[in-house]
């Protein structure tokens, strides 16, 4: 992203102190220990992680974690600098919902028998856009990929109708302004620094709040 | 794309040849490439490959064997600190590396360099519960800026690079190598040796941003009553000209915290003094005075500002970093500058005006002769039969003449020492600040002796921390570091006593320490010891002590129930400074 997350963030939500969710993508090198390095980051302060993917990337050997948190933006702030301190990472981006586009995979276990008998739970399935992964005598397993308030809702319609077994995966994000990370990671393998390597969204955000 | 694996590192070439032996070997080689001279280390089962190897590195590589691992580590930092080089300490698995724990922790938070290597199980073994196995990595996880484990030989070179080089790079911090046995063992044809410069995940000095500097020497120009404050960034920046060059232009009165102390002398006249809990009058009521709040390398520690909401909330605050993670950390700042303050200082020195502010300095001075009239003078000049803590320094001053090394412990004796102790030269107050680590003092001392061998290095601890680690008599008995160990006993945990009598209605709840005789102690060492309990021989033992060839022993009878003031009550703010 070239122009920074922070300044868009003062513009539309001055709100420092409230807590909501926030994504955090962490660029970073495929290492064994790391997970545990950033994950630290977050216990020694007692926040708990509403949920952790980690996946390759669009680039060969760089790793890319999405971290899901609710707090304030203050204390992402703090958090997103403390990560890209680590040796290993490359690069912190840190967004609101409105700035990503975000998916759940969501798996239901669900009797078979329940379902062919009772027409309800065909419909809920079909209202939640659920597909069939392995159908079985027993019992049928469902998927349903969306945010968590859609898969959420599918358990509760379920919850009458022995739904056996649940899980949800990590939340996954593409940033919306992002242009992926070919063009940062050039200037990172740079030997000398380019303007990339200062970028810092306190110094980037500096012009807009120095007053005097 | 190209494997990018392959060019994370990049690297500068030497014309060390190629070399075919152990990965032991490959070890020792690498630290010689890296300048190393001394290490602090304690052999045991999993480290054994790399003690053999070094029996062939003698005339090269310099082993002081310590008494505990704890010791090591804390040698090796008073090492790091005195001699500007990156520390390096040798333990084996298992419990050799957990006791390393509490000195990465210390130096984790302090920013010193540091390379630690431990030993490890075979690798074939690792995960089993194998004898002395322990997951040092996870373990050490957040108390090093970077750790590894090596299973191949091959990594060897590479890893030592990049550890020397995150190690001492950017804003200091301890590294641990954890190497298996076999990687020790493994015999391979290594290539020539190079240096790390560049790691591509890694930003340790960031290019400076001049627009942020201008915008900082607006703000200080524009400033009616500016006010520096300092710590040790100055001196892990080899800043401390750049720094001068900086105040005496601006004429802007400068405080420091006790990592900083000395990176000015303490008789500069824009030397104020010491900030926090325990620091001086002036600083601290006049940072919530100040308009312009300038902080250069240094991160707003709690003992620093106190009650952060209290905190210079009328000041624009400028803040100097080389670790951006510490802009806006604890206090937000109006414009923070990025960077390695031996680049952005003469940058910001060249913008700013030459000015006096003496109306503005005088205000500290005043403040200052109130310290002296109610706290200072009494202290170092005491009329009453119990000696003071302060008067020990005050003669030290006097002999010595601010050209001594002081180490210290944690506790009263520190923050006496840190208030009273003269400094002309900078790397001379070596002291565990952040962690406040009990213990640290004698193995310090005896990493800061080799570390600046021409020193005198009198190493000022307490009855209560001296017990914590007291073994290290062993080392410097053997090794002959001819450091000066001044114990000045109060026969109390002091620090937690005054606390106690402070703000716990003088329930005084296990701080009354007995302590061994000292001296015999001493002697059982062989080492010259003494003992003073009254003033008339206070000045005589000071001066036999420090004139004394080789190490030597002191221990002084303080008075039982000394406070140190000023002091900042926890959760007070820095205003509410207390003189008594």
């Amino acid at each position: 992203m070239s122009t920074n997350d922070t300044i868009k963030y003062i513009e539309s939500q001055p709100d420092y102190e409230g807590k909501q969710d926030f994504t955090i993508t962490v660029y970073a090198e495929d290492r064994v220990g790391l997970l545990n390095r950033i994950s630290i980051i977050f216990s020694k302060r007692k926040i708990n992680i509403d949920s952790l993917n980690t996946s390759p990337s669009e680039i060969a050997g760089i790793h890319r974690f999405t971290i899901l948190i609710n707090e304030s933006y203050e204390v992402v702030r703090k958090l997103a600098r403390q990560i890209e301190k680590q040796v290993e990472v490359l690069k912190v981006y840190f967004n609101t919902d409105s700035e990503i586009i975000w998916q759940e995979l969501a798996l239901y276990k669900v009797s078979t028998e329940e379902i062919t008998e009772k027409v309800t739970v065909e419909r809920l399935l079909r209202q939640y856009g659920a597909t069939a992964v392995v159908i079985r005598k027993d019992y049928t397993v469902f998927s349903v990929t969306g945010h968590k308030e859609e898969t959420d809702a599918l358990v509760k319609a379920l919850e009458p109708y022995e739904l056996i077994e649940f899980v949800r995966s990590a939340r996954v994000a593409i940033i919306k302004d992002s242009a992926g990370f070919h063009e940062k990671l050039k200037e990172f393998e740079a030997e000398e620094p380019g303007e990339e390597r200062v970028e810092n969204e306190f110094l980037d955000k500096g012009d807009k709040i120095f007053t005097m | 794309m190209e494997t990018l694996q392959d060019t994370a590192t990049k690297k500068a070439t030497t014309n060390s040849p190629t070399f075919k032996g152990s990965g032991s070997q490959m070890l020792l080689n690498a630290l010689i490439e890296e300048g190393v001279s001394t290490i602090f280390g304690y052999p045991g089962g999993a480290i054994m490959p790399i003690y053999d190897a070094l029996y062939d590195y003698a005339d090269k590589l310099e082993h002081i064997l310590v008494r505990h691992e704890q010791g090591g580590i804390h040698a090796a930092q008073g090492y790091a600190r005195t001699s500007g080089k990156v520390g390096v300490a040798f333990a084996t698995s298992g419990p050799g590396a957990t006791n390393l724990v509490t000195g990465l922790a210390d130096a984790q938070i302090d920013s010193t360099p540091l390379v630690c290597i431990t030993g490890q199980v075979f690798a074939h073994l690792l995960g089993t519960d194998a004898f002395q196995e322990t997951d040092v990595i996870n373990i050490t996880t957040p108390v090093t800026k970077w750790n590894y484990q090596i299973t191949d030989a091959k990594e060897i070179p590479e890893v030592l690079a990049k550890a020397f080089y995150i190690a001492k790079s950017g804003r200091p911090g301890p590294v641990l190598i954890d190497i298996t046995k076999n990687a020790q063992l493994q015999i391979e044809e290594f290539e020539a040796y190079v240096k790390c410069n560049h790691i591509r995940s890694y930003r340790p000095k960031p290019k400076v941003r001049v627009e942020f500097i201008e915008q900082a020497a607006k703000l200080i120009n524009e400033a009616k009553k500016p006010f520096v404050l300092f710590g040790q960034g100055v001196i892990l920046g080899n800043a401390e000209k750049e720094f001068k060059a900086f105040i005496e232009k601006t004429g802007i009165p400068a405080a420091w915290t006790i990592m900083g102390e000395g990176a000015v002398p303490t008789d500069h006249p824009l030397n104020v003094g010491m900030l926090g809990m325990h620091g001086n009058y002036g600083p601290n009521v006049l940072t919530n005075e100040c308009d312009v709040l300038i902080a250069i390398g240094m991160r707003f520690d709690d003992r620093v500002t106190g009650r952060l909401d209290k905190y210079a909330k009328q000041a624009k605050v400028v803040h100097l970093d080389i670790d951006p993670a510490e802009i806006d950390k604890n206090v937000k700042a109006e414009v923070g500058v990025w960077g390695d303050c031996k680049e952005t200082l003469p940058i910001l020195t060249n913008l700013v005006k030459e000015n006096k502010h003496e109306a503005w300095v005088a205000q500290f001075r005043d403040y200052n002769q109130q310290e002296i009239d109610q706290v200072i003078t009494p202290e170092l000049y005491p009329t009453g039969e119990e000696m003071t803590m302060g008067e020990v320094l005050r003669n030290i001053n006097e002999i010595c003449g601010g050209d001594a090394v002081i180490v210290t412990d944690v506790g009263q004796h520190q923050m006496v020492a840190c208030r009273y102790a003269k400094f002309n030269n900078t790397r001379s107050n070596v002291t565990s600040g952040g962690l406040g680590t009990m213990g640290f003092g004698l193995p310090a001392a005896i990493g800061a002796k080799y570390g600046a061998p021409d020193k005198t290095v009198i190493a000022i601890i307490g009855d209560g921390g001296f017990q914590m680690t007291p073994q290290e008599l062993g080392t410097i008995m053997q090794f002959g570091a001819a450091v000066k160990i001044l114990i000045l006993n109060n026969r109390f945990l002091g620090m937690v006593r005054q606390w106690q009598q402070l703000f716990h209605d003088k329930r005084y709840s296990f701080v009354n320490i007995t302590s061994p005789d000292f001296v015999a102690l001493a002697k059982a060492y062989y080492i010259e010891a003494d003992k003073v309990d009254e003033r008339a021989n206070l000045r005589k033992a000071l001066e036999t002590m420090i004139n004394h060839e080789g190490s030597y022993l002191l221990e002084v009878m303080v008075g039982r129930e000394n406070n140190v003031f000023p002091m900042v009550p926890q959760g007070m703010s820095v205003s509410e400074i207390r003189l008594k």
